[in-house]
């Protein structure tokens, strides 16, 4: 039996940036209907690393990433619970000269973005992070990034969302979309059909196929990050870790559990991932060299998941070229958790106004066709 | 017979050196094959027939009672063909990707590929807590077991077992003949469930006849044995000092200083996992179990699960099925492996093996799964001890996260995310939803596989012989 729903916005995914655009668009007093797959949060959003950073983005990113940076701030205020959220700092390692050149580099570029990067001698390191291992001499440090706990954070604000009246279907395959003159008209398998006058295209890994429908084809491809976990040991780890260049990151949740990432698994199926061996193995080398106090400590856990990648590693967000009513917000390339909330904000505006304050134009999908 | 089978091309490996595992071994080397046998125990054996360490000189007769028989059949099947398989004792199997699995032993990691694999992973207690059960001084029953079979050692001296299955009046037997005291057998199905299961047991008669001796022996030395009882709690400061149950008299207190409990069996099926092997759910077992055919085929082609790692089957079926598991892998190679006699043999196998499934059927109507447990299980009882989530937490995502399935469950509460990954919480948290939300336990889903399958350590040195034999004992 089919279920009629007329709404203003259907948004297709369950991620942070759709709970936050329906959120905002809650809060415009637009009607929204949240049209997700499985259940809100359960995949990229919400199996990540869970780092919340703006240190190492594209300058092209940091007005929304300073944004992001606000609500962060806000969080528990607007989710109901902390999240885990803490603003431990975080530290992106140099193990060479040139990773410092390269690190002062950024810092020079973004100092408009009051992210406050301050560069770390070796000294500094051994001083104030004595459990960092030599092979780090130096680094820069952006005080107030930090981490989050994923799993909490993107259901929380799903649920958020609804209490605050979006109309949030999970279990809901999103089957065909048609344009009906001014309206779209979206089907589910789970038998719904939603007629609305926009439709925000925010459905991660999978997007790509959406925004084909209308004529816009992007390079997208799935990524499947790799995290392991420790056993609970005690803290020592007041930062939240990166390494110049790429390589391993790090963590340390409030339970003692370091969360570690780094490498790519390999896929199941279109939906499920899992780590690959050589991932696994990367991972367990390199974090020794980074953290050796971990070389006696176990890893009791490893998970991957499924996000979309663009090639230039920049998300689409914006309107769509062909289709009026049509938005997208997809392909954060495995670094949407901390910009999500601004990007969902972003989305609502576009609907409401046409236009945002935010610098988005780098986002653009026509960069692709 | 041996001529087609090309020690090269073929690889079996077995996991798991249990009662399955060895006959598995022992058929492929008598097809002229080498398996690979990898175990986690020091010495094959398994849980049901571990042996002691070498220092210790108990009789066969004092480790395994009634089955001394079959345990040193199993041992000695395993001694005989040791210089014909490549033996790796004292090795975790933690993960498996493209015909490879990934091992460690003492250290250090490394692969072994296999062109066929069989799972006989065994099984663990089916933990279903109590309020205090964290407490030191409270055992499984399958720990009190390892303790006296193993160390020589008992879990305490003024004992009280509790739960159901089997294996709770055979621990306390055991216990008792080694001269604890076992102040209760503490026994949650009831009287009837025993006497209604009997027709179906009788297609046993021994394995029935060795239940209602344990039972006799504990009354007539004196062991007060109560069924129908709900444990309500261990209670204790620093240890268990008395445990307290209830029973439709009221309540009552034991003073003892030890507990074991157990709620029969739960398969280890994490390997079957990760090798992507199809799961569906057993209603009998309550628990979802990887799907294999009458000769322990799974899905994926080239995997055999045998034993109680595809389902409790006890230690003499899982013989059978390691066997036959055996030789579906020699007829999935070249069925004309396969002599008349051999192929009569495996109908008497699978005939055998539909034998005891009536017994097993018989066992689970006995000694039934207590389905009110959730029911009665107060919020501030922990579930899961790696993370100390309380059943009121798992009741929590339910009700107010709106978490219906146990991944998500797992996700909101952390539930299943310490150190045993589940084994240990799996069952109850699980119970604890369907109960919550008023669902069938089979709607709860089951938790995802993950590697590693037990923790390893990040320090491993990669290993520069691939084979590590076990020398002669």
């Amino acid at each position: 039996m089919t279920q009629l729903i007329s709404t203003d916005v259907a948004v297709i995914g369950g991620g942070i940036v759709v709970a936050s655009a329906a959120l905002a668009l809650r809060r415009m007093n637009l009607a929204v209907t949240v049209i997700e797959r499985d259940v809100c949060g359960s995949h990229s959003s919400g199996v990540n690393y869970g780092g919340v950073r703006r240190q190492g983005r594209s300058i092209s990113q940091l007005a929304l990433s300073a944004r992001a940076h606000e609500i962060w701030s806000r969080l528990e205020s607007i989710i109901g619970i902390d999240g885990e959220y803490h603003r431990s700092g975080h530290l992106k390692i140099a193990r060479s000269q040139a990773d410092m050149a390269s690190l002062e580099i950024y810092r020079e570029k973004t100092l408009a973005y009051g992210m406050d990067l301050q560069m770390l001698d070796a000294s500094d390191l051994r001083k104030l992070y004595p459990w960092l291992g030599d092979r780090a001499i130096g680094g820069s440090l952006c005080p107030e990034d930090g981490h989050a706990n994923p799993r909490l954070v993107s259901p929380a604000f799903a649920a958020a969302a609804r209490r605050a009246g979006a109309d949030i279907r999970e279990h809901s395959r999103v089957d065909s979309i048609e344009k009906d003159g001014q309206s779209f008209i979206l089907t589910t398998q789970s038998g719904l059909q939603v007629r609305s006058a926009f439709v925000l295209n925010c459905a991660g890994a999978w997007s790509g196929k959406i925004a084909a429908q209308f004529g816009e084809v992007v390079p997208i491809e799935p990524i499947h990050p790799v995290m392991v976990v420790t056993e609970p040991l005690a803290p020592f780890m007041n930062l939240s870790l990166g390494v110049e260049g790429g390589g391993v990151y790090a963590r340390q949740a409030p339970s003692g559990n370091c969360v570690i990432g780094g490498s790519r698994g390999f896929a199941l199926d279109d939906i499920r991932a899992r780590p690959s061996r050589s991932a696994i193995n990367l991972v367990l080398q390199q974090t020794v060299e980074l953290l050796p106090s971990l070389r006696h400590a176990h890893i009791i856990r490893s998970w991957s998941g499924t996000e979309g990648s663009l090639p230039d590693k920049q998300p689409v967000i914006g309107p769509s070229k062909t289709t009026s009513g049509l938005i997208h917000g997809f392909g954060f390339s495995g670094a949407g958790f901390q910009i999500g909330p601004a990007v969902g904000e972003v989305l609502a505006e576009l609907v409401r106004d046409g236009r945002t304050s935010t610098p988005i134009e780098a986002f653009a999908i026509d960069r692709y066709l | 017979m041996s001529e087609t089978l090309n020690r090269e091309t073929f690889k079996p490996v077995i996991v798991g050196a249990g009662p399955a595992g060895v006959r598995a071994a022992q058929t492929l080397v008598r097809f002229g094959l080498r398996p690979v046998v990898i175990d986690e125990s020091s010495i094959w054996g398994g849980q049901i027939y571990r042996q002691q360490p070498l220092i210790f000189k108990r009789s066969s007769k004092e480790l395994y009672g009634f089955e001394s028989g079959r345990a040193d059949s199993v041992h000695q099947a395993m001694a005989d063909i040791l210089n014909q398989i490549d033996y790796h004792p004292d090795t975790l199997v933690w993960n498996a990707q493209d015909h490879e699995l990934d091992t460690i032993h003492d250290g250090q990691t490394s692969t072994t590929p296999y062109s066929h694999l069989i799972v006989a992973t065994g099984a663990t207690d089916r933990v279903l807590p109590f309020a205090g059960w964290t407490l030191p001084g409270v055992y499984t029953l399958g720990g009190a077991q390892v303790c006296l079979k193993f160390q020589g050692c008992a879990i305490g001296k003024r004992v009280v077992f509790m739960g159901t299955g089997p294996l709770l009046y055979l621990v306390a037997y055991q216990y008792a003949r080694a001269g604890a005291q076992v102040l209760a057998v503490l026994d949650t199905s009831s009287l009837s469930d025993q006497v209604a299961a009997t027709p179906r047991m009788i297609a046993q008669p021994g394995l029935l006849a060795k239940g209602i001796y344990y039972v006799a022996w504990l009354r007539t030395h004196g062991v007060p044995v109560h069924r129908s009882i709900q444990p309500v709690a261990a209670k204790g400061e620093s240890h268990v000092t008395s445990v307290v149950w209830r029973d439709k008299r009221g309540e009552h207190t034991l003073e003892c200083d030890a507990i074991g409990f157990g709620y029969a069996l739960r398969s280890e099926t994490q390997l079957a996992d990760i090798v992507g092997a199809k799961f569906e759910f057993d209603p009998a077992q309550r628990a979802f179990l990887p799907v294999r055919d009458e000769s322990g085929r799974s899905s994926i082609p080239g995997v055999y699960i045998a034993g109680d790692g595809g389902g409790i089957m006890g230690a003499d079926a899982s013989e059978l099925a390691g066997e036959l598991a055996a030789f579906a892998l020699i007829a999935d190679i070249d069925i004309q492996l396969l002599s008349p006699t051999d192929l009569q043999h495996i109908q008497t196998l699978k005939s055998r093996l539909t034998t005891s499934s009536k017994f097993r059927v018989g066992l689970d109507r006995a000694f039934p799964f207590p389905e009110n447990w959730a029911d009665n299980i107060q919020d501030d009882v922990i579930i899961c001890r790696c993370e100390e989530i309380t059943a009121g937490e798992i009741r929590h995502a339910v009700t107010e996260l709106c978490a219906l399935e146990l991944n998500r469950v797992k996700a909101l509460t952390r539930v299943g995310m310490g150190r045993c990954q589940s084994r240990m919480c799996g069952v109850a948290a699980a119970e604890i939803v369907a109960e919550c939300a008023a669902i069938d336990i089979k709607e709860v889903g089951r938790l995802r596989g993950q590697a590693p399958i037990k923790p390893i350590p990040f320090i491993t040195e990669p290993e520069t012989l691939s084979v590590h034999k076990q020398g002669e004992r």
